[in-house]
């Protein structure tokens, strides 16, 4: 097994999944010679031509929109949006009908598109490169949304959400491209759109989170297992349909809650978690269910000291951490 | 000169006239010779067959709208959304189309095109009843949203343009499989202002996808008048501007509007790329059964407007060239009427949705 990073991880899916499947095609802007502004994308068109490698005009709106077409026409297509941030000319397409297309038809048109898009502030991302997008989309039936936090996951979940005869938005928090690494096996597997992870088991409090987020929370539950206190923290994964159980499981066992996410605070996507768990596991509940998320301004502002004012860092998790286990 | 440039040219050249009446291209040629006038449907390859069913497709789709408002004013049905005097243009822009093979992507009014690419008058009561069999969408959307799978009739939304990009998608993949299918796609003049639309046109003529893009402008978006829509004299000399032909064709000439669809479709078939279709097209009911144009339109329009209409205008052609007469029309008439009561009966029967299955076809449920 080779360690590579979450972007190789990508790349290797849009590889493997085009050389063994014909119907499978990519477009998006930049995503052929350049190989995608992330590279998400390199090789491809070296490899399976313009005609399966298309760099569109410079209009999401239509990518989404050809892509749903596509699809409705024997083809898997992978609409790429740049940045997430630029994702909202296409809502109309994603929400009113890739999402409705099974729904709206009674079960006879299907919509088989990825439409990814690279998430989450960086380091001087600023407001239109740092969008946390997910609330908006994890709440429209029909959509299936994941947000995978590994490699590993990475490569599965993209490969899966290929496969997936729905629409699926497949969100890739930027900061981990080239940051996060992880175990990748050389042969075909998936990871299943659905079921959310343990990725480490703790009494004392449970913590849920996605994608860059989880990798920090990881961290931060480490250096708390240094201070006594034991964090389960458990990777949602898959944003939509939300694997309840799992999260439920743990508070069971841990009977306290911290949900992070950078997304703004006020109905961002652990709002969703928080009101499951106060619905279904309150006499679970020693503390009151916590939240840790962006603040409510309209995004990650450029300068240095705002940046790192807005940033959910390893050591502001750890200061919740605390709070929440004295409480 | 390119192709597309020449024919935008005579795009250019079409007559407008105040009060929308574009005369037609038969009158203009044709002062009422019949040898003449007879070769015009000959000369275009259409048999007198072909001609006679069309003429059919286009009553029926009359009589069917009729019945469908009459349906709504007794309180049978909750809304109706359809096109009237857009018929003419419907059935003949589908006529050269392959039945099974190739793609429909429907808008609201788009009755006779749907009707011609195989749905029945069954099928379209059933959705406007919202019955559990309505084959476009179960009864879950309104009626007016069109889609039936064994016809490639794409299902249809509310939201105006959308359905463009999704044509194009479509015709894309055509062209990769190399099916050979092509695609038809239709929108009001409204519809052309939105993003979709233009981003849709861009990306098919850069891809040279076999598509008819085809623009009803009936000169009203729900109110609001063609002047207040755009500033160009007509929509297909847009075409231009993305690198496609831009034809435009009056839609009381049945004759006319088949004649540039055929010649889209040839091209689309031999790989030379989209067209985009303008037809002017009467408006001559409301928007839907929600809308009072009385409101917005003078009497006078709408007197001038339905001289326009294409069931009248190809009938009188049929009439003149003796494939129709008083005794024909009325058989065909009531051969119409009995299909619609016998239809209008069984699509009343037929069951509504239960609301346990409201929650179905969310996701793949398995072959």
């Amino acid at each position: 097994m080779a360690e590579i990073r979450y972007i190789d991880a990508i790349n290797q899916a849009h590889h493997e999944e085009m050389a063994q499947d014909a119907r499978v095609l990519v477009l998006g802007e930049d995503v052929g010679r350049k190989g995608g502004v992330f590279g998400a994308t390199m090789g491809l068109v070296e490899k399976f031509g313009e005609d399966r490698v298309i760099d569109t005009p410079l209009a999401e709106s239509s990518i989404a929109g050809v892509a749903i077409g596509m699809a409705c026409n024997g083809l898997l297509p992978i609409a790429e949006f740049q940045f997430a941030d630029f994702i909202h000319p296409a809502f109309n397409q994603i929400v009113s009908e890739a999402a409705r297309m099974r729904y709206r038809s009674n079960g006879v048109y299907g919509c088989p598109v990825v439409f990814r898009a690279p998430y989450g502030g960086s380091h001087g991302t600023a407001l239109y490169h740092s969008q946390s997008i997910e609330a908006f989309y994890a709440h429209v039936p029909g959509l299936k949304v994941v947000a995978p936090s590994t490699p590993y996951d990475a490569k599965g979940m993209l490969k899966a959400a290929i496969r997936d005869p729905d629409p699926v938005l497949f969100l890739e928090h930027k900061r981990m491209y080239r940051i996060v690494r992880g175990e990748v096996p050389d042969g075909d597997y998936t990871v299943p759109i659905g079921p959310a992870a343990v990725r480490r088991p703790g009494r004392d409090l449970s913590l849920f989170a996605y994608g860059w987020m989880l990798s920090e929370s990881l961290a931060a539950a480490e250096e708390m297992a240094r201070e006594g206190i034991e964090v389960e923290v458990v990777d949602i994964r898959t944003l939509a349909p939300l694997d309840t159980a799992t999260i439920l499981k743990s508070v069971a066992k841990t009977n306290r809650a911290l949900i992070v996410y950078e997304d703004n605070q006020f109905l961002g996507y652990g709002a969703e978690i928080a009101a499951r768990i106060a619905e279904e596991a309150f006499f679970d509940l020693d503390a009151p269910v916590m939240r840790l998320a962006g603040p409510d301004v309209p995004g990650i502002p450029f300068a240095k000291p705002l940046e790192e004012w807005f940033s959910i860092s390893r050591g502001k998790i750890a200061a919740s951490i605390r709070t929440l286990a004295a409480y | 000169m390119t192709q597309w440039t020449r024919q935008t040219q005579s795009t250019r050249e079409t007559p407008r006239r105040k009060g929308g009446g574009v005369v037609s291209a038969e009158a203009q040629a044709v002062p009422g010779g019949k040898t003449t006038v007879e070769a015009r449907h000959r000369a275009l390859g259409l048999s007198d067959q072909d001609v006679l069913e069309m003429y059919y497709y286009i009553a029926l789709a009359r009589a069917l709208d009729d019945r469908m408002w009459v349906l709504q004013r007794a309180g049978k049905a909750m809304f109706v959304i359809s096109g009237p005097g857009h018929e003419g243009c419907q059935v003949a822009a589908m006529w050269p189309m392959d039945k099974k093979q190739d793609w429909f992507v429907p808008f609201y009014r788009s009755v006779a095109a749907c009707l011609v690419k195989g749905m029945t008058v069954t099928d379209m009561l059933l959705g406007l009843f919202a019955r559990a069999t309505d084959p476009s969408s179960g009864g879950r959307q309104m009626p007016g949203h069109y889609g039936h799978p064994r016809f490639k009739i794409l299902s249809t939304s509310s939201p105006v343009g959308t359905q463009y990009p999704h044509a194009v998608g479509i015709a894309y993949a055509s062209k990769l499989r190399r099916t050979g299918e092509v695609t038809m796609v239709s929108i009001g003049e409204g519809g052309t202002s939105q993003g979709d639309w233009h981003e849709a046109l861009n990306f098919a003529a850069i891809h040279k996808c076999p598509v008819l893009l085809i623009v009803e402008n009936n000169e009203l978006a729900i109110s609001v008048p063609l002047r207040k829509q755009m500033a160009v004299p007509s929509v297909a000399v847009r075409a231009a501007g993305y690198g496609m032909p831009g034809v435009t064709a009056d839609g009381s000439d049945v004759l006319e509007c088949y004649r540039v669809a055929k010649e889209a479709y040839d091209r689309a078939k031999r790989g030379e790329g989209p067209t985009l279709i303008e037809y002017r097209v009467p408006r001559l009911g409301s928007h839907s059964s929600d809308d009072q144009q009385e409101r917005y339109r003078s009497r006078e329009e709408l007197e001038q407007v339905r001289k326009r209409d294409p069931l009248l205008t190809f009938r009188a052609y049929l009439e003149r060239v003796g494939l129709l007469n008083e005794s024909t029309l009325k058989d065909i008439a009531e051969r119409i009427r009995r299909d619609i009561d016998t239809a209008t009966d069984e699509a009343d029967r037929a069951p509504l949705p239960q609301p346990d299955t409201a929650t179905r076809h969310l996701f793949f449920e398995g072959e």
